[in-house]
């Protein structure tokens, strides 16, 4: 793992003005990303974790504090595709095959026909899709819409991967799998991936680093270094290491509530 | 008397068969042979009423005659469905929805004119349009162009309205994530906008072929030249040849479905995705 | 609220379209007039003469507005607001037309579809035909309707109020039959727990959850009701009702007239729809659904 920086964002502030008055969904948001990590985003609802994640994706503008990706503003990395999305909802086009669900991306970046074929090829054998190319998203059920919207995501090489409570609507069973899907595959691509999700388990059993955030206003409060392995068999999740961490970030959830309870 | 006493059998018999067969499963014979069954039936009521009653054929003709007058003069049947079907409605429609269509491409970029465009459009699709048609036929003489015109006035709104309505129902979710490939307006428009807006699209279309053939056929009556279905239904009328009257209706009554039902076979091929489609086998 | 402005814009460049259009299509008959009268014509005298032409090929709006104001309001100032010149008696004619054929049609096709919906016979034999004759275009029998019912010793009010009937029936029937079938199967589980009799789901819930459905096509029914009491007016040799004005200003080329009898049609849609608009809110609302 190298040391160099791959996402910064520095007092990063958003305040939404509504008709209610202003919402701070991110104040004073300071967090340092390296390459190969794998962060989470946990915290209640309205904690800006998915604000956060949208300002790295361009797809909200900050009103205070810098962000860089990769160096560079949100945009010129947005520009240059240097990352691939993945939103709470699989969001697979019905009118596309799984398969050309996936060449999307890769036929408005210009790729050749050959590479295309050959791309959804591989990444749908990363995902454990292979052999559903022709079939329709509705014919599909939700974890694999949701594999095949991860493989979309994974097809034109971005080196960070933003997910977007990407198994929140998926059932325990499925999301475990998932789960053990998505490591394994972190852990042959050595992609960054920031995930936001309201699971503790889920975030302490995937992530290199835990961010903890509370709401009104939306900002981090407590950051976690995970002293877990990078090989993280699911049973892992019943050893005193993993229960310390999850009791952590409880704790550091309790705490951003305040008198909320 | 004894053609009453038939006609009443004949509903009962019929009623009876398809009262057996609806309340058995469903079938794909069943659901084909129902219809069929009743609309046999209510031919064959008609018939019988008209013998049984003596109405007089001037007033209604029994459905006989109707089919021995449309294979007589299939030529003035076939003449007419030329002049007004492939002429006045087919070049109207594909003229109205396709201007429509690139319209309402055009003003999709613009939202202020979508807000102001959509409610007027909207509110000139409630309007008696069909009353254009003696201007047209002022301004464009008496062939077949006026018809046209009528067409493309009468289907043009319907179909602005629902391109315009389809271009916009894409979610913010479909939206961002075209946005995380940096695609731009005309790959968005080519690759999600377009395709999420065919099933509202073809329903502009499906609305616009029942009213192209009904304007197409109500402009004749403000002047045409002598021929066309329009035309002849309103002079065949004034001489009391009521059977060649319902031969032109038969006549339109088959494009119209025809026209319909190709439209509606090009949607489902086209937007087999789409919920309302999938449902169905 | 924030649709003003655009709408407004939009209209208004209708208008200045409109005003354009008459200068251009009415500057032929401009010029001819000035070249048999040896006069020059200048931009200012050839705008003023397309808008005041007495036949032109498209009258101004003002045009237009001046003889609808000379056919309705004067004409009730003078007190002869109900005289055959008027347009108010013209669109009284035609309206009582629509407005029967709108009721006996919206009857008709909800006694039908719920027929359909209870039987299952005549769901099957029916309901494929009534979808069927959706895509005809029915309103090619009306002269013949018209003509026939004459020759039975019906005329006046009622051969056109049947057209009207026959083409605002059908959207009902099939919007209607669509919203008695739209509460979920949980709904209909829910009233089987209670035990609720075939009428009393009827008119709890089928009944309620079918208003939506019934407004959008009443708004479809009474647009084409009135379509079929103007083309209604047609055959019957231009006697009363707007169809009638706009086939006897087709006849002697009186434009303005024609234009007028449009406007007036137009309008009184806008007001039939925008009533049915104003019932449904308020029914909506009354229910709870709007």
């Amino acid at each position: 793992m190298t040391d160099e920086t791959v996402i910064s964002a520095k007092d990063l502030s958003l305040t939404f003005q509504t008709n209610d008055g202003p919402v701070h969904a991110l104040k004073d948001v300071t967090l340092d990303v390296r390459k190969g990590d794998f962060v989470s985003f946990i915290g209640p609802s309205g904690c800006g974790k998915t604000t956060f994640l949208r300002c790295m994706a361009d797809l909200e503008h900050p009103t205070g504090g810098t962000i860089t990706v990769n160096g560079v503003s949100p945009e010129e990395a947005r520009k240059s595709r240097a990352y691939g999305y993945v939103f709470q909802a699989a969001g697979l086009y019905p009118w596309r095959t799984i398969g050309g669900n996936i060449r999307m991306p890769l036929e408005i970046m210009g790729y050749a026909k050959a590479e295309q074929d050959q791309r959804v090829a591989r990444v749908l054998e990363l995902v454990d899709l292979a052999g559903f190319e022709k079939k329709f998203p509705w014919q599909l059920s939700g974890g694999m819409q949701q594999r095949a919207s991860i493989a979309r995501a994974l097809s034109f090489d971005a080196d960070i991967l933003l997910m977007d409570e990407p198994f929140g609507a998926l059932d325990e069973i499925v999301r475990d799998h998932l789960n053990e899907q998505l490591l394994s595959l972190w852990d042959r691509t050595d992609k960054t991936i920031c995930f936001v999700t309201h699971s503790i388990p889920e975030a302490v059993y995937l992530s290199t680093k835990i961010v903890v955030m509370s709401p009104r206003p939306g900002r981090i409060t407590d950051v976690i270094e995970s002293p877990l392995p990078r090989e993280r068999p699911l049973d892992i999740r019943d050893t005193p290491e993993f229960i310390e961490i999850a009791h952590r970030v409880r704790d550091g959830l309790r705490a951003g509530y305040g008198d909320a309870i | 008397m004894g053609w009453l006493v038939f006609a009443l059998g004949v509903w009962a018999g019929g009623w009876w068969l398809n009262h057996v067969l609806a309340h058995r499963p469903k079938t794909r014979l069943t659901r084909l042979a129902v219809p069929v069954i009743f609309g046999v039936t209510i031919l064959m009521i008609w018939e019988a009423v008209v013998h049984g009653l003596e109405i007089s054929p001037i007033l209604l003709p029994p459905p006989s005659q109707i089919a021995v007058t449309f294979a007589a003069k299939t030529d003035i049947l076939w003449e007419d469905f030329v002049q007004t079907v492939i002429k006045g409605a087919l070049t109207g429609y594909v003229i109205g929805c396709g201007a429509a269509f690139l319209i309402a491409v055009a003003i999709d970029r613009f939202p202020f004119l979508q807000r102001g465009l959509l409610p007027v459009g909207n509110f000139v699709a409630a309007l008696p349009i069909i009353g254009m048609a003696p201007i047209l036929v002022m301004w464009f003489g008496f062939d077949w162009q006026s018809k046209a015109a009528v067409v493309v006035v009468m289907v043009f709104f319907p179909m602005l309205v629902n391109t315009v309505q389809g271009l916009q129902d894409t979610n913010a979710m479909q939206r961002d994530l075209m946005r995380t490939y940096a695609a731009g307006y005309w790959m968005t428009l080519l690759k999600l906008r377009l395709p999420a807006a065919m099933p509202f699209i073809f329903n502009g279309l499906k609305i616009g072929s029942t009213l192209a053939l009904i304007g197409a056929i109500v402009a004749e009556f403000f002047g045409s030249p002598i021929k066309g279905m329009g035309f002849r239904i309103s002079t065949s009328v004034g001489q009391l040849a009521l059977d060649l009257v319902w031969a032109e209706i038969a006549v339109a009554a088959m494009a119209g479905s025809a026209f319909y039902g190709g439209i509606a076979l090009l949607e489902k091929a086209m937007t087999f995705w789409h919920p309302s489609q999938r449902g169905r086998t | 609220m924030r649709n003003v402005v655009p709408i407004l814009t939009v209209v208004c460049t209708l208008l200045v379209i409109w005003y354009a259009a008459a200068v251009w299509l009415n500057a032929p008959w401009a010029y001819n007039k000035a070249e048999r009268a040896g006069i020059e014509l200048n931009f200012a005298d050839l705008v003023s003469d397309t808008w005041s032409q007495d036949k032109p090929k498209l009258p101004a709006p003002h045009q237009v507005g001046a003889e609808i104001w000379k056919t309705t309001g004067e004409m009730v100032l003078n007190g002869r607001g109900f005289s055959k010149r008027s347009l108010i008696y013209h669109s009284w004619v035609t309206f009582s037309a629509t407005a029967l054929g709108f009721l006996l049609g919206t009857g008709l096709g909800i006694a039908l579809a719920i027929g359909i919906v209870y039987n299952r016979t005549m769901d099957m034999s029916v309901m494929p035909w009534v979808i069927a004759s959706q895509t005809i275009p029915i309103l090619a029998i009306a002269p013949m309707i018209i003509v026939v019912l004459n020759a039975v010793g019906i005329s006046g009010l009622l051969p056109k109020a049947m057209i009207s009937m026959y083409l605002s029936f059908f959207p009902v029937v099939v919007g209607m039959v669509k919203g008695l079938r739209s509460p979920a199967p949980m709904q209909l589980d829910q009233m089987r727990t209670w035990s609720a009799t075939p009428a009393q789901t009827f008119w709890r819930l089928r009944l309620p959850s079918s208003m939506p459905y019934l407004f959008a096509s009443l708004k479809i029914g009474m647009a084409a009701s009135l379509v079929g009491a103007i083309v209604g007016e047609l055959p019957t040799g231009a006697v009363a009702g707007l169809g009638a004005r706009l086939l006897a200003g087709s006849y002697y080329g009186q434009t303005i007239q024609i234009w007028s009898a449009l406007i007036m049609a137009a309008t009184l849609a806008a007001i039939l729809v925008g009533l049915i608009g104003v019932l449904q809110r308020i029914t909506l609302k009354r229910m709870g659904m709007a």
